[in-house]
């Protein structure tokens, strides 16, 4: 009965997909998993995914949330492109690019544009109505143009040490970049669980109109919830320009709403909205980090990459999927659907269960 | 053609032995069912009698466990609903599975329409179409948009495409719960051709005044198991009740019974002060008060506005004029959420899509709405989550009692309480009930009828909307009357007899009213029955009005047992 | 049948709706005409000599893969699905050909097989669909990912093709006058002509719109529902490998790289044409006028000779109106 339980935990399939991929890794090249201390920062493998994951794990921490309200942000990408050719327009431009407080402001001048693109979105979905799907299209579209507006359509490169601490720092031996994303998640985890932002957003996500007539201030939650997948893309993006130094307008952040979509279903989210998992989300991350690690490692070209995500996406999803799993369960009884009507709930939430 | 004494000797559809088992728990039990040709058979039973789940397995929607179902003699195993529709059974649900977007033609032979020169030929489809509708006497325009007509004509056009293709066994689940009287006549009619043209026709309802006076004979489950086959002649209604609850009839006179015993004082404090209320092609501006402590009934059909009158006192909707004060305090712009701080909630007549939140605990339902007024950043302590949860769960006997239970998977009744408790939680003022007791099986409606009126005689102020007549006028201290989208009348309950009740709801519909069966029943009984309302019970009285602005649960329990030393205000079977 | 005598009450008569009906429904489109209308107005009225034979021709010549694409989309999108394969399809289709072409293949084998190849991607994401119930943003961005992938693995860098066939598809050009067209642009429209007979005049059409509309009822209704949705994405999946034909006669070459974000310019198209993306309402004329729309705002962008990053902005915020008008007559007839 414990094995059963186990078997139909949520997180079950996406913790046995990371662990398959860590072993593969392991078992192709036994150096994967070696850490070793150079200069007093710990490098491997692991640590190279745990860095480059930090920037996808903000991002996709957003999505989470967004995705339990029953939304969608596809301007995730556009949105971090943004935000650093903001951050990099505003250093370029200043007499110092050098100095920290030169950095804090660019850092907070591109947080707030993002912020305020988060808080564009959240309005066209809980004010306007617009599904959420063509309402984050429209900055998807328009987003790259204007960043290539704020960048005048060059590739913005500056030269400035505090600004590049973000992706290249180390404290305490492990990377500024992951533990950027570490504390975010906890911060972002904290909120939504220790208050009743999660739970309440649970509901508008499964049930928008019974949340109002239950007095919840919907369109409080939905438009802070894009508000805040907005800013979190913005941190993603001051993380990417950091890493290269320059804020390139047309391939920051490229189809990594995807990815974050991947990473957010992955990880047991179910994109029908409702219950939702950070821990969920965090592991589907890793899998996507270590996936694409992983291709590069076992010298296979990184081109390649899109075939793998695309069977580990098919090969997720059929496994979550309702009809595979009724053919792999020997005894299992469809469970009585109780409540008329949520069959088309039960449909949906067929890839995260 | 009369088959009441005598059905012919071959059923056309027999279920022998019928088994359904979902994990941890019992659907159908060796349940059987026999349809002869010609006949209207009722399918009765509560809720999780397996009713559902019976028609499903007719229809091809579920996979029977056990047993065999046999069509016209021979055995059948439907794996699709299609296969089902191709052998000659037919089936018309509550919800309206039809297309709005699409034409009232294409509704009636989409996948089937007739073709030329390879592709569809538009004319002859609505023109088949057309002879569907007219032969159940329908005019409609075949290439009107099936949206812009109302939820009865689109049921009876759901009706037109399941009998078109002239099939042996028609089921009609639950089709009467969305029809005004009228529509019921009218549908009624429609059943009694098809009848005559040797249809068997499963028809479920829960409003029994329908199933005597349509239905030839009836099958009751309980359970999942068959409690018995009848005639409906035969049956008296009070057998009926007693064999679908399997309880005694003493127990069932008694929630009857339990009615208002002290309506609240006429000088009492007002909660509710609408005036002028109104919303364009909703309902006409209306006035209403409510004061503290009085249950106020909305009585009227379906469409009547009687709804949409409760959504714009509950603040749910905005109104297009007029002015609404709860508790001195005027709301401007009303949304739930201020009509919940200033006191009053309304508790949805859809409970599926307006009520409940399926994927979430029994205990985040019951605090959603409390939830919802402290704000995101205030998020109730585990501790107190668990109790107010629990002890809710404990006082309206809320089964499974596990807090942590998914909403979804409760039956319909217990939903209901449920949701019945998210209100409560927020200790309303006002507490606005639309149908709470439509689609549950009778225990859990007097259940629902008894914490109503203990509610009121506790300070609460309710105002009950229910379709059945009796229910509102046995509760309702004041009867706001609804016809038309207008209030055309609020009336003292104690002055109202059922009869003026029904003139003033029907007003020129006599039509209906001469014919109907039910009308002339009730309001003779009714009549009979009126000098026992002057007689009060005492032991009500004695009520504690603790004025406890967040009533305990103790305060729901039923009131006192006054209702054996009172004489039945109705007898109905 | 024994009609019931009684029962024709008057009050169920509903003649005369269904003029306005068939009005309400093609609103969408009509607003999109206007919409064509008004801008070769407006640049008419900016540039002077803005609307002529040469600017019209251009429409279409410019875009006949969107105008391919959009049809499918239109079929996928009805449904209340979405395909986001069909930009990668067209990179491996093309691909795939030049390939093909390298290694001496005839051109009557290469083109099918470019189109099947298109086919193929849609039939994986209509098994995810329709049978495994995934939903189709996911199961598509699999396919997105899958085509992708294969172009790449088809080769890593662009390649160029020299064939007459392939190059016959768009480099002909047919005209009178300044009118222009070639086989190619002719080749899509047949496909919207196609595509709007199936769509009206067959069952299959009739189902797409109805599993758009409410797929339960569809399913009660007895209809094929699985086998539609995945026909749906079949042809989608198809219409892309046709697109990926004219993308690599327009570029006379395979690229890795081609077709990046084209599906979000498809669903653009199909939007601004009035199609709801929830599905059940819309008609695939109004995608090939959505297409138009977007060609008109590339135009006009080269036109006043701004940076091409307007265009994005211009069709972002051509988007938000199309969506708010379509919010509105939504909101209009819930009540």
């Amino acid at each position: 009965m414990i094995a059963l339980r186990i078997l139909r935990h949520r997180l079950f399939w996406p913790i046995v997909a990371l662990v398959l991929l860590v072993a593969i890794n392991t078992l192709s090249r036994p150096s994967f998993l070696s850490i070793t201390i150079k200069h007093g920062a710990l490098y491997g493998s692991s640590i190279d995914i745990l860095r480059n994951s930090s920037q996808l794990m903000l991002v996709a921490l957003g999505m989470t949330l967004v995705i339990a309200t029953r939304g969608i942000d596809l301007s995730v990408g556009a949105v971090l492109a943004v935000a650093g050719a903001v951050s990099l327009t505003y250093i370029e431009a200043s007499p110092e690019p050098g100095s920290v407080g030169t950095v804090t402001v660019a850092v907070a001048l591109g947080l707030l544009v993002t912020l305020v693109l988060g808080a564009w979105n959240g309005f066209l979905v809980s004010v306007v109505r617009i599904q959420p799907i063509i309402a984050t299209l429209l900055l998807m579209f328009a987003g790259r143009g204007i960043a290539m507006l704020i960048t005048k359509g060059q590739i913005t490169t500056v030269t400035s040490a505090p600004y590049a601490e973000f992706a290249s720092g180390v404290i305490l031996g492990l990377p500024v970049a992951f533990l950027i994303a570490v504390v975010v998640v906890a911060i972002v985890g904290l909120l939504v669980r220790r208050t009743a932002l999660g739970v309440l957003m649970e509901a508008v996500g499964i049930n928008p109109e019974a949340s109002r007539l239950a007095g919840v201030q919907s369109r409080g939650i939905i438009w802070s919830v894009y508000a805040i997948s907005g800013l979190l893309a913005g941190m993603a993006g001051i993380l990417y320009s950091s890493n290269i130094m320059a804020a390139d307008a047309n391939n920051a952040g490229l189809n990594i709403e995807v990815d974050a979509i991947l990473a957010v279903v992955i990880g047991g989210t179910s994109l029908a909205g409702g219950k939702f998992s950070i821990a969920g989300t965090v592991i589907g991350v890793l899998i996507i980090q270590t996936l694409t690690t992983s291709i590069t490692f076992l010298g296979i070209p990184p081109a390649v990459t899109p075939v793998f995500k695309a069977v580990v996406v098919i090969v997720i999803c059929l496994m979550q999927s309702r009809r595979v799993r009724g053919l792999l369960a020997v005894r299992r009884r469809p469970v009585a659907p109780s409540v008329p009507g949520t069959a088309a709930i039960d449909a949906s939430a067929a890839v995260s269960k | 053609m009369s088959i009441h004494s005598a059905p012919p000797a071959a059923p056309v559809l027999e279920v022998v032995d019928a088994d359904v088992r979902f994990v941890g728990q019992v659907a159908l039990e060796k349940a059987a069912l026999r349809l002869f040709p010609g006949e209207v058979h009722s399918l009765m039973g509560e809720n999780g009698a397996g009713k559902s789940t019976l028609i499903k397995a007719i229809t091809g929607a579920q996979r029977l466990d056990g047993g065999r179902i046999t069509l016209r003699g021979r055995p059948v195993a439907f794996s699709r609903p299609a296969e089902a529709a191709a052998a000659g059974i037919a089936a018309v649900y509550q919800e309206i599975e039809l297309v709005p977007e699409l034409s009232v033609a294409e509704n009636v032979m989409l996948g089937d329409e007739p073709r030329r020169f390879g592709g569809i030929d538009w004319r002859e489809t609505r023109r088949q179409a057309s002879r569907a509708l007219a032969q159940l006497g329908i005019d409609l325009d075949p290439a009107s948009s099936l949206r812009s007509h109302s939820p009865a004509v689109q049921q009876l056009v759901a009706i037109a495409r399941a009998v078109r293709t002239r099939p042996d066994v028609l089921v009609l689940d639950e089709p009467t719960s969305s029809l005004d009287q009228d529509e019921v006549a009218q549908l009624f009619d429609i059943m009694r051709g098809l009848k005559a043209e040797g249809v068997a026709i499963l028809f479920i309802s829960h409003f029994l005044e329908q199933v005597y006076e349509i239905a030839d004979r009836l099958t009751i489950l309980r359970n999942g198991r068959l409690v018995g086959e009848y005639l409906t002649a035969d049956i008296l209604r009070i057998e009926l009740v007693e064999r679908m609850l399997g309880t005694t009839v003493g127990a069932l006179e008694d929630l009857q019974d339990r009615g208002r015993e002290e309506p609240a004082a006429p000088d009492a404090r007002v909660v509710v002060q609408a005036t002028g209320l109104g919303r364009s092609n909703r309902i006409a501006p209306f006035d209403l008060t409510v004061r503290e402590g009085e249950i106020v009934g909305f009585a009227g059909l379906l469409g009547s506005g009687r709804t949409d009158a409760a959504r714009l006192v509950g603040g749910v909707d905005r109104p297009d004029g007029g002015t609404l004060r709860i508790e001195d305090r005027t709301l401007r712009s009303p949304s739930p959420r201020a009509a919940i701080s200033a006191g009053a909630v309304y508790s949805s007549e859809d409970r599926t899509s307006e009520g409940i939140i399926a994927q979430l605990s029994v205990r985040e339902n019951i605090l959603l709405g409390l939830q919802g007024q402290l704000g995101w950043r205030h998020r109730m302590s585990w501790s107190r989550q668990r109790e107010l949860a629990g002890s809710y769960i404990e006082a309206l006997g809320i089964a499974p009692a596990d807090p942590e239970a998914v909403a979804g998977t409760l039956s319909g009744g217990n939903q209901q309480k449920v949701l019945l408790a998210r209100w409560l939680a927020l200790a309303p003022r006002l507490l606005i009930l639309d149908e709470p007791t439509r689609g549950i099986d009778v225990g859990a409606k007097a259940e629902i009828q008894r914490q109503i009126v203990s509610l009121a005689e506790n300070g609460m102020s309710v105002i009950f909307i229910s379709a059945e007549l009796d229910e509102v006028l046995r509760l309702g201290d004041r009867i706001v009357v609804l016809r038309d989208r207008e209030v055309v009348g609020v009336v003292d309950g104690d002055l109202l007899t059922p009869d003026q009740l029904l003139a003033l709801i029907a007003q020129g519909r006599r039509r209906w009213l001469s014919r109907s069966p039910r009308a002339a029943r009730t309001s003779s009984t009714w009549r009979g029955s009126r000098a026992s309302r002057t007689r009060r019970c005492r032991a009500s009285s004695t009520r504690t009005r603790t004025s406890s602005r967040r009533p305990g649960p103790g305060s729901m329990r039923p009131s006192g047992s006054c209702a054996t030393g009172r004489r039945r205000r109705r007898a109905p079977w | 049948m024994t009609a019931p005598a009684a029962t024709g009450a008057p009050r169920l008569g509903g003649r005369g709706r269904s003029v306005r009906y068939r009005l309400n429904a093609w609103l969408p489109v009509l607003a999109t005409c206007v919409i064509l209308v008004l801008m070769l107005g407006a640049g008419q009225a900016v540039f002077g000599d803005f609307v002529s034979p040469r600017l019209l021709s251009s429409l279409f010549d410019n875009n006949p893969f969107l105008i391919v694409l959009a049809v499918g989309m239109t079929f996928v999108i009805l449904t209340g699905g979405i395909d986001l394969s069909v930009g990668s399809v067209i990179a491996f289709s093309g691909l795939l050909g030049a390939q093909l072409f390298a290694a001496g293949w005839p051109a009557a084998a290469v083109l099918p097989l470019m189109v099947l190849s298109g086919t193929l991607i849609g039939a994986v994401v209509g098994v995810m669909v329709a049978f495994f119930d995934i939903q189709p943003f996911i199961a598509s961005l699999a396919g997105m990912f899958l085509a992708r992938g294969l172009a790449y693995v088809t080769s890593l860098k662009a390649l160029p093709i020299h064939n007459d066939a392939l190059n016959w598809l768009l480099g002909t050009s047919w005209g009178v006058g300044d009118w222009t067209t070639t086989p190619g642009v002719l080749l899509s429209l047949l496909l919207v002509a196609i595509a709007f007979w199936v769509f009206h005049y067959t069952r299959f059409g009739r189902t797409v719109y109805a599993v758009g509309g409410n797929e339960q009822s569809a399913r009660l209704m007895g209809l094929a529902v699985t086998r539609t949705v995945f026909l749906v994405y079949l042809i989608s999946g198809t219409c892309a490998g046709i697109a990926g034909v004219l993308f690599a006669s327009y570029t006379q070459s395979g690229n890795p790289l081609a077709g990046l974000g084209m599906e979000l310019q498809a669903i653009a198209a199909v939007v601004i044409g009035g199609t709801i993306l929830t599905g059940g309402s819309g008609y695939v004329i109004g995608s090939l006028f959505g297409v138009l729309v977007y060609g008109l705002i590339q135009i006009s962008i080269t036109y006043m000779s701004v940076d091409s990053w307007w265009t994005y902005i211009v069709i972002g915020v051509m988007l938000l109106l199309f969506v708010v008008f379509q919010r509105a007559i939504a909101a209009r007839r819930r009540r």
